[in-house]
């Protein structure tokens, strides 16, 4: 199975060589979409997991066993098409087209489930029309 | 060749309701279906439409006094300054300035996220603006300090007036360097990782028009949404240079300065704009109509993505330092298409100028034309030609402490 998740840890928590455990013992593949971690040394770490669904379920037990708040992923990249201009300047970064062009009408539209939460289109945005859209809490 | 219309018998059909208007992009099929002497015959006016970051742009505003009245000598708008050094309470308000607390490039790369482009659209979205002001008071202007609250409806004027937009023609930038680059033609990936461009290409106004046959000082055009004239040729105008067969420019050429009251403009039409590592900005939307007034006004209409190219400008050493890097040419047909090919390789295109949208400006002027809303003006002088001699110049290398060039300067 493979899932994107959400993974809230503790200073304790960030200094332990979590990935590594994941890929090791529970033959996981692991994705890394995004991370924090702020000056005290909490954070978050946006992954996606893949394995078989036995060994899912162990890597997910051995992470609540360290303490680390594991959520699935609801958060996204939020397109305001509102806010766009229709440029199509996010396209051409868009690794999954999941940000692609009409090649006739030259409009941009937006496919959340082809996202991988990259973020190379915020920053290229000039009317900062997407906006990745965490509903990270803060810091455990 | 023998002129077929007068601008004053297009107007009259016009009043009519039934003048015959298409847009920059259905001449083209017109023409095809037709042949030029029937279209021409038949056709009273193309409309055409670009809307893009256009950082030459800004906004007159007339304040009204405070009370007592003041003479100010600093001027900000949610923080950014406005040029005061006019009239007591007149000020220009500039699309790339930023506000003075603004970290820019200290972390880079800045992300720029409010400036005067900004602020010109939030006055136009009808929103709030904190107005501050300095002055050192005089008899006739005592105030010294204002600090309140205006929204556009409280200033007495504010019109817009961009001194170089529509650029006729523009380079396609890339980046040969091995860094990201962060520029005002966007990001631009090392190693020809994308490839840069901001034309509207076949509804672009100024490559309809390419010798600027209608197009001059004079002409009513569309403006940010409202009303708008060509007032001058803009900064930067460079009509003699190189052209294709078909008369289109292959190099950045002429150029427009604009004016309109930014009161019945729309916020939709001027948007505020931020530059990850380069700036703040403005994107206006203009649309200019182009009488036909004979075939060869209209056979210039009927130009297509194909038939306009750009020049491959690196952004890495060939535009900051002005180093000649030859990268040849690449069509907008293919820019369009999302992918080119410069030197050998396949390179993904990344658009800055949003097409959808010039297609609606070319569309709506089409409707107000064709409802009798909008009648087309006869410049009342023309834009240097294509056969002017203008030479393009930068900043002379002198020495101040040195003896200049005759020594007629006001500290000697």
């Amino acid at each position: 199975m493979k899932n994107k998740i959400v993974c809230y840890f503790s200073a304790a928590q960030s200094e332990q060589p979590i990935i590594y455990r994941l890929v090791k013992n529970y033959d996981l593949i692991v994705n890394i979409l995004k991370a924090d971690i702020n000056p005290l040394k909490q954070g978050y770490l946006v992954m996606e997991l893949e394995g078989s669904k036995e060994k899912y379920k162990e890597g997910l037990v051995f992470l609540k066993n360290l303490g680390v708040i594991v959520e699935p992923l609801s958060e996204k990249v939020v397109w305001h098409d509102d806010l766009c201009i229709q440029c199509g300047a996010c396209a051409s970064f868009c690794p999954t087209e999941a940000l692609a062009i009409d090649r006739e009408t030259m409009l941009v539209s937006f496919d959340d489930t082809k996202c991988v939460l990259c973020s190379m289109c915020l920053e290229c945005c000039p009317t900062r029309a997407i906006i990745l859209h965490f509903d990270v809490r803060e810091a455990v | 060749m023998a002129q077929q219309k007068s601008y004053e018998e297009i107007n009259e059909k016009i009043r009519r309701g039934e003048a015959v208007v298409v847009t920059a992009e259905e001449v083209i099929k017109v023409v095809e279906e037709k042949g030029i002497k029937v279209a021409a015959r038949e056709i009273d006016v193309v409309t055409t439409g670009t809307f893009g970051p256009m950082c030459s742009s800004g906004a007159f505003i007339n304040f009204g006094h405070s009370r007592p009245r003041i003479k100010m000598k600093k001027v900000w708008l949610n923080g950014v300054e406005a040029y005061t050094g006019i009239a007591a309470v007149d000020a220009y308000i500039g699309a790339g300035q930023l506000p003075e607390t603004d970290p820019e490039n200290k972390v880079f790369p800045g992300r720029f996220s409010y400036g005067g482009g900004h602020v010109i659209h939030d006055l136009l979205a009808g929103k709030e603006i904190r107005l501050e002001a300095d002055a050192y008071g005089t008899d006739c202007y005592p105030n010294k300090k204002v600090d309140t609250i205006i929204t556009l409806n409280d200033v007495n004027d504010a019109f817009i007036f961009n001194p170089r937009n529509a650029y006729q023609n523009y380079n396609c930038a890339v980046n040969l360097g091995d860094r990201t680059l962060y520029t005002y033609m966007g990001i631009l990936k090392p190693q020809l990782g994308n490839a840069s461009y901001s034309t509207a290409g076949q509804l672009s106004p100024l490559l309809n028009d390419p010798y600027y046959k209608t197009i001059g000082i004079g002409t009513r055009i569309f403006l940010g949404g409202g009303i708008g004239y060509v007032a001058w040729s803009g900064t930067q105008h460079h009509p003699n240079v190189l052209r294709g067969e078909n008369g289109v420019p292959m190099v950045p050429a002429g150029t427009l300065a604009v004016i309109g009251d930014l009161k019945q403009m729309e916020a939709n039409w001027v948007v505020g704009l931020s530059y990850a590592g380069y700036g703040a900005t403005l994107a206006m939307g203009i649309g200019i109509p182009i009488p036909i007034l004979d075939e060869e006004i209209l056979l210039h209409t009927v130009v297509k993505d194909e038939d306009i190219y750009c020049p491959v400008v690196d952004f890495n050493e060939g535009y900051p330092y002005s180093k000649p890097i030859d990268l040849g040419f690449v069509s907008v047909a293919d820019l369009k298409k999302g992918k080119v090919i410069i030197e050998g390789k396949e390179v993904i295109t990344t658009p800055q100028s949003s097409y959808p949208r010039a297609r609606i400006i070319a569309a709506t002027l089409k409707e107000w034309i064709s409802q009798g809303k909008f009648e087309l003006t006869c410049p009342v002088a023309q834009l240097p030609g294509a056969d002017a001699n203008i030479e393009f110049k930068s900043i002379p290398d002198r020495v101040p402490g040195g003896n200049g060039l005759n020594g007629n300067r006001r500290d000697r």
